[in-house]
């Protein structure tokens, strides 16, 4: 079983997730950009980050046999804050890079007319770059928020099929299908989504413009709830191929359309060096 | 960009990329913010391929770039050093090979790129040191930089004969540093890279005065055999005129 996962910040994650991952399946990532716990306070942190995701991480991930391509943008939350908001200003530079695969993640957080400023921008840069975008959704009052979003989507001028709309559940899936554009779940442990009710929503809903993400990051999160998933699809009687085009084919075919995925076999291998770097620990 | 490298660049680019960078190149003359992204977006245009002794298609497409930018000295410096910070490893490396180029095209940006050079002679990437040791930083790098540069090339096994101007800057005090190297890795029973010969032999008495020639007796059997190894290779060097 081959494996993409839409949506997952390896660089919060250990090098046991990263060949767990592997045995699982999962052979290419997206790292979207994202608040990392606690606020930043300058432009300067971003790029460094930035430079992060397209460096050392991908980087990281060869060496286990993964390919990782990211996802660049303000991300709702830390676009309230005056100190981060003029990162929309360095940005296209990032978005000219070969790892960026989209910009992301863009939408709301609270709905403030921050948010709605860096949202409208970021959707015009994503036109002006040739480049898909992924949109959360908020986690409070996420049905407005997810109907707020499609709005805001269908006045950018953006085609739909050019558009993730993610962290998707039961009450919003409809509208999203409606739209035109892709549809993300991310599968938790506790919150957001299960793998059981991921399949009810496969049966109900059917799996064109469906992913499936675990988006794992540094709070209780499971990277393997991609393969948990493909594997309660099959228990639920889904066939080899569906499973196939819900966890490979879907996600290239979404980032495909930035013309910079560019996927090929690699095998893992831990002697490379990144800047001189290795992730070995003693002296290296 | 000397004339060689631009025409191999213009043979070796297909119609549809020779196309793109003309489009970028004109851009960029016209509007030099245009250059921040179209200098991230080379390689996927042009290639990445060699092209000639140490430069790949996406270098020269890289340099052709830089040096159409409608700019001069501290304005150019500060465009160039920004490719350089939002760059990754391939972007920073050309805008390193970029450098003598630039000086070349506008005197007034002069030393402005030395810092490029510093930061990353600081790193460990030796793509990165190996860029930043052309005709720009023989040029410019101060005698003491310039000896820990080729110092950290014999450590991190850039060839010599890749750094720019090694034959006008050698001196008596980088002769004596690369005999102390050779003496510690003798007297730890190792090899010593052949390529810092020629430039011990231009000041031979560096090596007289060292500890090495006493190492072949040694009493340890493993210094004895490296020292020598060490000094056969020194003996099998060329004298100064044919040093390279």
């Amino acid at each position: 079983m081959r494996i993409f996962d839409p949506h997952i910040h390896m660089t919060s994650r250990t090098t046991d997730d990263y060949e767990a991952m592997y045995a699982a399946g999962v052979r290419a990532v997206v790292e979207p950009s994202f608040w990392l716990g606690q606020p930043r306070t300058s432009v300067g942190s971003f790029t460094d980050y930035f430079d992060a995701l397209l460096g050392w991480e991908p980087f990281r991930a060869a060496q286990f046999g993964i390919q990782h391509r990211c996802t660049v943008a303000l991300n709702p939350k830390e676009a309230n804050d005056p100190r981060c908001a003029e990162v929309l200003d360095v940005l296209p530079r990032y978005l000219a890079k070969d790892g960026v695969v989209a910009v992301g993640e863009i939408g709301y957080d609270s709905m403030t007319p921050e948010e709605d400023e860096a949202l409208a921008r970021q959707l015009a840069l994503a036109v002006e770059h040739d480049l898909p975008v992924l949109v959360h959704t908020p986690h409070r009052d996420k049905a407005v928020g997810t109907r707020r979003t499609l709005d805001v989507v269908r006045e950018s001028g953006i085609p739909p099929e050019r558009v993730l709309v993610d962290h998707l559940n039961e009450l919003t899936v409809a509208m999203v299908a409606d739209s035109g554009c892709w549809m993300g779940f991310s599968i938790y442990p506790d919150t957001k989504m299960s793998e059981e009710r991921m399949v009810r929503v496969l049966q109900e809903h059917g799996t064109a413009r469906m992913l499936v993400n675990s988006a794992a990051d540094w709070g209780r999160s499971d990277p393997l709830k991609t393969r948990r998933t493909a594997d309660a699809m099959l228990a639920a009687g889904f066939d080899d191929d569906t499973v196939d085009q819900v966890m490979w084919r879907n996600p290239v075919d979404f980032y495909g359309q930035s013309g910079r995925l560019g996927l090929d076999e690699i095998k893992p291998d831990d002697t490379a060096l990144f800047q001189g770097n290795s992730i070995k620990r003693g002296g290296e | 960009m000397d004339s060689p490298l631009s025409s191999l660049l213009d043979r070796t680019l297909t119609p549809e990329a020779h196309r793109w960078l003309s489009d970028a190149v004109a851009r960029a003359a016209g509007d030099p913010a245009t250059v921040r992204t179209a200098f991230p977006a080379v390689g996927r245009r042009c290639g990445r391929g060699h092209l000639t002794a140490g430069w790949t298609v996406a270098d020269a497409a890289r340099v052709r770039l830089l040096i159409a930018l409608p700019l001069r000295g501290a304005a150019l410096a500060e465009e160039v050093t920004a490719l350089h910070r939002y760059g990754d490893a391939g972007e920073q490396r050309a805008v390193l090979r970029a450098l003598a180029a630039l000086e070349d095209a506008d005197p007034s940006f002069g030393a402005l790129g030395l810092p490029l050079v510093r930061e990353a002679l600081r790193g460990n990437d030796t793509d990165l040191i190996e860029a930043a040791l052309g005709p720009y930083a023989a040029r410019h790098l101060a005698a003491d930089a310039y000896r820990q540069a080729v110092l950290k090339c014999v450590f991190c096994g850039i060839p010599l004969d890749r750094v720019a101007g090694l034959e006008d800057r050698v001196d008596r005090e980088l002769a004596r540093m690369l005999v102390d190297f050779a003496h510690e890795r003798v007297a730890a029973g190792r090899d010593v890279p052949d390529d810092i010969w020629p430039v011990v032999r231009v000041h031979p008495d560096t090596l007289e005065a060292s500890g090495l020639p006493a190492e072949a007796d040694s009493a340890v059997p493993e210094r004895r055999a490296a020292a020598a190894r060490a000094l056969a290779a020194y003996d099998a060097t060329p004298t100064a005129a044919g040093a390279a």
